[in-house]
């Protein structure tokens, strides 16, 4: 066989979601971002919903989020994308709403409306990557930076008395009654990023009947804040994130 | 199983992601650039890949196509 008898639409196997545009994205060489956006647009390929999704963006690096994926979209003020969903889910239910937040947006700035659109039990899907730096704005600390660890504005690492403490926001919202399924993933290996799939899946579903609010936290690497390659960055995700962030479902009410 | 893999040579950045992840270390950098000046993701020995698509699915921009066929030997 050779490879041009191979290479044939019939044999194909795996490719970039015919969702997704040839828009070149601009994240960085082996950013987490532009996985989840692949699988996002995979999940609503397979849930048959191109026509009938209406996504929020945020402010940080995914703000242009929309350029890559040929969906609805509505780019909300920084932290304001919760807000935005639940006003765009109860005028029109029958829409898949999610958001698509980092720690900056999620975390930081918009924790008000995450944590009240939570705790309402807002229909929508919120996807909230947790990279525990600002990536967009050059490597800042942010909330969920991890202690001791190094940015532009905490040089020689965080510390407690100074700082603060990581805020486990995922955490808190398994203590909210509005939320009904609250994952923890990650897209670094085949298996992770199957299993994250699985949970967007899932809450894209949860979303549209009508059980409550889902959030999936993808816990990413940022290899340009955090000064790595691609692959170191993904080993020091494994050695420090995920002890500090450990994968799994947290909460999961819905039976069915 | 045989399978061969297509690099969007213009979309991809050069990660090494794909490299890493194949199982058969089949996949490594080009010594030449793209246009944007990254060295691309390239396929040696392709008669041995098997067409698992793991360097698709680990690529960040979905640059990999993946074909794969059950052989006849």
């Amino acid at each position: 066989m050779t490879k041009e008898e191979l290479i044939i639409p019939e044999n194909k196997v795996y490719g970039r979601p015919t969702l997704m545009n040839d828009t070149p994205m601009h994240y960085c060489p082996g950013c987490s971002h532009s996985v989840v956006h692949k699988l996002v647009a995979e999940i609503i390929e397979e849930m048959g919903m191109e026509e009938d999704t209406i996504a929020i963006c945020p402010v940080g690096c995914a703000v242009f989020a929309y350029r890559y994926i040929d969906i609805d979209w509505i780019e909300a003020s920084h932290g304001r994308a919760p807000a935005c969903a639940s006003a765009v889910k109860r005028l029109w239910p029958k829409k898949l709403v999610f958001t698509y937040q980092g720690d900056g947006d999620l975390a930081c700035i918009g924790t008000a409306e995450s944590i009240h659109a939570m705790n309402r039990g807002e229909n929508i899907a919120i996807i909230f990557i947790n990279n525990a730096i600002y990536g967009m704005t050059g490597g800042q600390m942010a909330p969920t930076t991890l202690m001791g660890m190094k940015t532009s504005t905490c040089p020689y690492g965080r510390q407690a008395d100074l700082h603060g403490y990581p805020l486990h926001i995922t955490d808190l919202a398994v203590n909210l009654e509005g939320t009904c399924y609250v994952t923890r993933q990650a897209v670094n290996t085949v298996a992770n990023i199957r299993k994250t799939k699985k949970a967007i899946r899932q809450a894209f579903e949860n979303s549209m009947k009508g059980k409550g609010c889902s959030i999936v936290e993808v816990v990413s690497t940022c290899a340009s804040g955090w000064k790595k390659t691609p692959e170191e960055a993904n080993q020091w995700m494994v050695d420090n994130m995920f002890p500090y962030y450990p994968l799994g479902d947290l909460k999961n009410t819905v039976t069915d | 199983m045989r399978g061969a893999i297509v690099v969007d040579i213009e979309r991809c950045k050069g990660c090494n992601l794909c490299a890493v992840a194949c199982p058969l270390h089949l996949v490594s950098l080009s010594d030449t650039v793209n246009h944007k000046g990254y060295n691309y993701a390239e396929q040696k020995e392709w008669e041995k890949c098997i067409g698992c698509a793991t360097c698709a699915i680990v690529c960040p921009d979905g640059c990999i196509t993946v074909y794969r066929k059950k052989s006849e030997e």
